[in-house]
């Protein structure tokens, strides 16, 4: 079985090489990419049941053994983000076909698109899979390559400006991370990630802290956690709608991903766990205000994305099993509520002509199919039951109390607090685009719309739009996924606690990838 | 472990300038300032290598601690690739900003002009057209310049 694990990465890897051949033929090149990802979810789905069912798959590419060859690690919560991943992607890529990236073309490039947004999965798969950090290293190098190219696909003005940002932003951060591998090799002689756990704990701890700090600081601004975040909701909204959406949905959980495993093997004690826990009140706190005041849908939708990392990290820095569960479990619920929110925030804008909730009315009539498609996924984010939105933080609020400092109770207030807030701001945008009669937006006063804030150069409402059918399609199957998230939250959380269980301290890690001991 | 002072003192220097450059508005610095970091970082992985020694071929008669470490040259050669991809991506960006908008400088952040400005309101952005090519045209450079 562990020869599908390459697989996850090459596939993709080779349909993009395929489709960048077939630049000329957009039909053959949608065709290869929707296949090339089917293809990686069904063996993400193999890899899922196998790893649940018979522990951890482990790859030693060449056939080398491992401190001399690199080693694939695939684990419970590697296969289940695989498998998460996968669907997004596809759902993302289906709604891509449908808006034909972007009308009138001349915006965007199409025959290069498709090639990128494959790159950009092999480096999200790889990211997955890594048993050594410069493996890591290496793929989020190429989800990052891919994602600057897709940031600013078509090259306008705005995206330019805003992909400067994102780019600076994320060099610093890979060369942080790089250098805080050279420092790890200097310090323990090895790169592999079980071998680093066993001989982190040789170390004098003031060192470990160095090292530590470091690699926290490169997986934090990845994935936007509080004094690190600035960049985020600059950058994501100028973006075409379905790259936002897969942005959202999967970069930054690509370092809450990696946060988890620096927290769970590489420092398995508790170690930075308190900074851990005020940084999750602060992300959370600082989005969610940050998200209140915008009448911008996407930029909002991009605070709240930060806000809501808090959550993941919140559930990392307890340190204990039911946190780690729970955070598991909440990152795959905003995974993929958080691209549905922004698929659809794509059809309000092709429908409405504007993501302004200042310029957008009447939507409920006029578009009823979206009106559900927005409230659904809505709900689930600020947290209503029965939606995963609910059960993810009541898992999170339950592990907190279990662990029971003051702290954690602060952030259980807090957690509380933001999903309110989360609500607020969502359902302002469905009481003025939605339920406001189009004809009473010329001139409105509401207290609603006090103290929100235009986003700057937006632009004057644009005509409607026609929606393909595969663009609803494909964000009525999101949403019929995160609804399957409630179904079957039983199994879901199951697996979640057994990903959560293998992480419990690094001793299973290390006896996968060393079945013989360490020498 | 030992460790070349020549080497850490270099890896300083670069590391010094590169972070300054990056501080910088100008596009094109910012690419110096990269190149500068990276190449510090690619320093910093050689001094991790520890003492220099013979190359690393197994033969007869040569003890492993003889060898110079040969990973951290594997790691250098695939973050130099990386590095080189990077920086021919962001002289691509470079361009295009500067086909734009005829420099290379970062504007402006329009939600700071707009808190600058008090009102937190809208702000039109004016956008340079995106076929107009004054590049290669002396008389619409200079139109263009004069607008300025």
């Amino acid at each position: 079985m562990t020869q599908l694990v390459p697989l996850v990465v090459l596939v993709p890897l080779l349909g993009a090489a395929l489709t960048l051949v077939l630049g000329k033929r957009p039909i053959a090149q949608r065709l290869v990419a929707i296949v090339a990802l089917v293809i990686v979810l069904v063996i993400g789905a193999v890899l899922l049941i196998v790893a649940d069912a018979s522990g951890t798959l482990v790859m030693e590419v060449g056939g080398w053994a491992p401190s001399v060859g690199i080693v694939l690690v695939v684990d419970r919560l590697a296969a289940l983000m695989v498998v998460v991943s996968a669907i997004v992607l596809l759902a993302v890529l289906v709604f891509s076909v449908g808006q034909k990236i972007a009308d009138g073309d001349s915006e965007t490039p199409v025959s290069i698109f498709y090639p990128t947004y494959l790159i950009l999965a092999t480096g999200v798969f790889n990211a997955f899979i890594a048993g050594d950090l410069f493996n890591l290293y290496v793929g989020f190098e190429i989800l990052l390559v891919a994602s600057y190219v897709l940031m600013t696909l078509g090259g306008t003005q705005a995206r330019i400006r805003a992909g400067t940002t994102y780019i600076v932003v994320s060099l610093i951060s890979s060369m942080l991370f790089l250098a805080a591998i050279a420092m790890i090799y200097g310090a323990l002689g090895t790169i592999n990630i079980a071998q680093i756990s066993v001989r982190m704990a040789e170390i004098p701890t003031d060192v470990q802290t160095v090292l530590h700090v470091m690699l926290l600081m490169a997986f934090g601004i990845k994935a936007a956690v509080f004094p690190l975040s600035f960049w985020l909701p600059d950058s994501y909204p100028t973006a075409p709608a379905p790259v936002t959406a897969v942005f959202a949905g999967l970069l930054t959980k690509v370092g809450v991903y990696a946060i988890i495993r620096t927290e769970t093997v590489i420092f398995p004690g508790p170690g930075l766990d308190t900074a851990l826990m005020v940084v999750a009140l602060l992300t959370m706190i600082v989005g969610v205000l940050g998200a209140v005041a915008q009448a911008d849908i996407k930029r909002m939708l991009s605070f709240t994305l930060v806000s809501h990392i808090g959550y993941m990290v919140l559930g990392i820095s307890l340190g204990t099993v039911a946190g780690t569960t729970a955070a598991i479990y909440y990152v795959v619920h905003h995974i993929i509520v958080q691209t549905t929110l922004f698929m659809a925030a794509g059809l309000i804008e092709r429908e409405g002509g504007s993501t302004s909730i200042t310029k957008l009315g009447g939507l409920l009539r006029a578009a009823p199919v979206i009106a559900v498609l927005f409230f659904v996924p809505a709900l689930n984010l600020g947290g209503i039951p029965p939606f995963s939105g609910f059960l993810g933080k009541l898992a999170l609020f339950e592990a907190s109390a279990q662990q029971g400092t003051a702290l954690a109770f602060v952030l259980i207030g807090a957690g509380a607090l933001v999903s309110l807030l989360t609500l607020y701001t969502l359902m302002r945008v469905w009481n003025l685009a939605f339920w406001r009669p189009a004809q009473d937006v010329e001139g409105y006063e509401s207290p609603l719309l006090d103290n929100v804030s235009e986003a700057p150069g937006a632009q004057p409402v644009k005509e409607k739009q026609r929606i393909s059918r595969l663009m609803t399609v494909a964000t009525g199957g999101m949403v019929a996924v995160s609804l399957a998230l409630t179904v079957f939250a039983g199994p879901l959380f199951a697996i979640s606690e057994r990903a959560g269980e293998n992480l419990d301290g690094s001793s299973s890690y290390i006896a996968a990838v060393f079945p013989g001991g360490v020498q | 472990m030992t460790i070349s002072l020549v080497l850490l003192i270099v890896m300083a220097v670069l590391y010094a300038c590169g972070v300054y450059l990056m501080l910088e508005r100008s596009m094109t610095r910012v690419l110096l300032g990269f190149l500068l970091v990276g190449n510090a970082t690619n320093l910093l992985l050689i001094a991790m290598a520890g003492q220099p020694g013979e190359a690393p071929i197994v033969r007869d008669g040569l003890a492993a601690q003889d060898m110079t470490d040969p990973l951290p040259q594997a790691l250098i050669l695939t973050a130099i690739v990386i590095t080189f991809g990077v920086s021919a991506f962001l002289m691509a960006l470079i361009y295009r900003s500067w086909r734009l908008a005829n420099r290379d400088q970062l504007e402006d952040d329009a939600d700071d002009v707009a808190l600058r400005a008090g009102a937190g309101g809208v702000r039109v952005e004016q956008l340079v057209a995106d076929d107009r090519d004054s590049e290669f045209d002396p008389a619409q450079r200079s139109s263009d310049e004069a607008e300025r």
